[in-house]
């Protein structure tokens, strides 16, 4: 069941025509809804791109255009943070690609224009890691704010060092060497990521990934790894990734659904596909899900991941939460540390954790 | 018909939430707290709306922390549609964290306007806008030039249209502290202040509420005249001196909320200001020759 307002915004963003039958009391919930999902501006900026924005009652509309320019900010200072990356990496062999929203960014994909970021991830071979690291240094980006426990965790068990910060400009920079933990359950192979990435028109040296494996990515964050604070921004981008690739280049579905078994990352694909077809009408022909049926999971828990991910995927903001949104949300956040590394590390890592945030007093939360 | 919407408030408020008109923003303010009842049916029964409002920009929930330490300090908590920004603050400043709060929801999101940091009055719908750090004094001369026949716009934002220009009103409790509570009280005892809160980070505060006049005319923008960088000087001699205007539009970008989200376009806005405005500097030491300094502004031409 989906709340009205939640129902509004999925309409809004797969046929923005339908917000002109929307009543002024109709978009205070879909907006506040939006926000929390962090989807204001995308629908901002989908609704300018088919120049509805004039059918918006005003009030509403002057949100829309609020949250448009906050997103044209960010995506101003990530083009520069990107150049930066580019200044300080670009003139040496290893290749840098660039991940995540700043990818479609500097791609131009259709899941770009009002997408919000926090972080520039990128990715380098993990033999240049070190060397990488000292360039960035070189630069002004250091690892900030992290204890010698949280280095070693990073650098021992993680697919990525520290997050570093730049000492000046204070944005944050993840560095990757591949797109999951080495003691996460699923093992991608980074080498074919990297061998199949694209350059990135007008750039020396960075790239992004090919169309599949950017799929994959998204979907694997999403449904295998990530937090799902922005999960329905999320399979938004995922939506609007599919939608571009397979109109673009029909054997797009082949070489998705091959790429998925050869890169271990079937069943997150089949997760991305099952919630962005229930949620956001993401057309997939029937053969892409024929093809995936080995990775879809047995019955029972196919059960329970339903009712997981049709609560976790919805906006955190109480409109659209029921009895068990809070459980869902919780024991998705246990699963993706479960998924991460074995119990016999992932353990003793949670209780220090949760020591240190207790001394930190960092418990502190709002309630809803 | 004002006073029967008071004696339903406190119900309002524990209810549906009561939608407020504040300026170009409507807030549905939603609370238990007697002293939220009481500071709202002092300061706002002129621009409450029906309940069934269709709209609201902000909904905010003012009420007690939760927790066992509620028991022995109570506090209260500020939450913008259910998320809470801020840590609370003693029960006794709820109303405090409720104006400064909605500061906060206002520069987070009204980025349909350059936001500038300053106090706002108006004389024949010119408007002399007084960008000026905390301490400043702003605050003081706005609620003293209200007192006096200038229209209150605001005490905290000067919202410039990145339209036409012009400033749109916000008018809100002006927030008094330490000695400008009684400075205010005794030289215009008409003013309504409300109760004062004491030991706030800004020390004790209490807030006046904007003259009905003001409110009345809180859809009417006003076009920019005067642009005063005031400056609490003890010693000082309370006069506008000119301040050349590249240096006037520096500071100004500096007390901008927005300057950096709206990029080229605030940059626009800002230097259309101050080219329009006459810009001057006041040491400000004592209230009446300041106020006689900006009474004596020359109309715009």
């Amino acid at each position: 069941m989906m709340p009205r307002a939640l129902d509004h915004l999925l309409t809004a963003l797969t046929q923005p025509a339908a917000v002109e039958s929307l009543q002024l009391s109709d978009w205070d919930p879909l907006l506040r809804v939006a926000r929390a999902a962090s989807l204001e501006a995308r629908l901002h900026a989908l609704l300018e791109e088919q120049g509805l924005l004039a059918r918006v009652p005003a009030r509403p509309r002057r949100h829309l255009a609020a949250a448009g320019k906050v997103a044209a900010q960010q995506h101003q200072r990530m083009r520069w943070e990107v150049e930066q990356v580019h200044e300080a990496l670009g003139a040496r062999e290893a290749p840098v690609v660039i991940l995540k929203g700043a990818a479609y960014l500097m791609a131009d994909l259709p899941c770009a224009p009002g997408r919000l970021f926090a972080d520039l991830d990128i990715m380098v071979p993990r033999r240049a890691l070190e060397s990488t690291e000292r360039a960035l240094f070189a630069r002004g980006w250091l690892a900030q704010g992290h204890d010698e426990y949280d280095q070693t965790y990073y650098r021992r068990w993680m697919h990525e060092l520290p997050p570093l910060t730049h000492i000046r400009r204070k944005s944050v920079l993840d560095v990757h060497h591949t797109i999951l933990p080495p003691t996460a359950r699923l093992a991608p192979d980074p080498d074919k990521l990297f061998a199949a990435a694209r350059p990135l028109k007008g750039w020396c040296n960075l790239l992004v990934l090919a169309p599949a494996d950017m799929v994959l990515h998204s979907a694997t964050h999403l449904f295998h790894d990530g937090e799902l604070e922005n999960g329905l921004r999320d399979l938004a981008d995922l939506d609007a990734l599919l939608r571009h690739f397979a109109e673009r280049d029909s054997g797009f579905w082949e070489q998705l659904t091959a790429r998925a078994f050869e890169m271990d990352l079937a069943r997150p694909l089949y997760y991305a596909l099952r919630y962005g077809r229930e949620f956001l009408a993401t057309p997939i022909p029937d053969t892409v899900y024929a093809r995936l049926s080995p990775a879809r999971p047995a019955t029972p828990l196919l059960v329970v991941m339903d009712a997981l991910f049709r609560r976790g995927l919805k906006p955190h903001h109480w409109i659209c939460d029921g009895p068990l949104s809070g459980t869902a949300r919780w024991c998705l956040y246990v699963r993706s540390h479960y998924l991460r590394m074995p119990l016999r590390l992932l353990l003793p890592h949670l209780v220090r954790k949760a020591i240190k945030e207790r001394r930190a007093g960092k418990r502190e939360q709002p309630d809803p | 018909m004002a006073v029967a919407v008071s004696a339903d408030l406190p119900r309002i408020l524990r209810t549906q939430g009561a939608p407020l008109e504040i300026g170009p923003f409507i807030v549905r303010l939603s609370s238990r707290l007697p002293a939220i009842a009481e500071s709202i049916g002092l300061h706002y029964t002129e621009q409450l709306l029906p309940a069934d409002t269709p709209f609201s920009d902000f909904h905010v929930r003012l009420d007690r922390a939760p927790g066992v330490r509620g028991v022995w300090r109570p506090q209260a908590r500020f939450y913008l549609d259910g998320s809470s920004p801020f840590k609370p603050l003693p029960l006794s400043q709820a109303f405090p964290l409720f104006e400064w709060g909605l500061n906060w929801c206002i520069a987070q999101h009204g980025h349909h306007y350059l936001m500038i940091h300053a106090a706002v009055a108006a004389r024949d719908d010119q408007a002399l806008i007084m960008p000026g750090a905390p301490g400043a004094g702003k605050s003081t001369l706005v609620a003293a030039l209200a007192l006096s026949g200038w229209r209150l716009l605001s005490d905290e934002f000067a919202l410039l249209s990145l339209e036409n220009g012009l400033l749109t009103p916000l008018p809100r409790p002006v927030s008094l502290k330490n000695q400008a509570i009684p400075l205010i009280r005794e030289r215009f005892p008409e003013a309504v202040v409300g109760r004062s809160a004491h030991e706030t980070t800004k020390g004790t505060v209490a807030h006046m509420k904007p003259p009905s006049a003001s409110l009345a005319r809180a859809q009417a923008p006003a076009r920019p005249a005067w642009l005063v960088f005031p400056r609490f000087a003890p010693g000082g001699d309370d006069t506008l001196r000119e301040m050349p205007k590249a240096h006037a539009l520096l500071t100004l970008a500096d007390a901008a909320f927005n300057y950096s989200v709206l990029g080229g376009q605030g940059f626009e806005a800002a230097a259309e200001l101050v080219d329009r405005c006459a810009c001057a500097q006041l040491d400000y030491a004592d209230l009446d020759r300041s106020l006689s300094a900006l009474n004596a502004l020359p109309d715009a031409p």
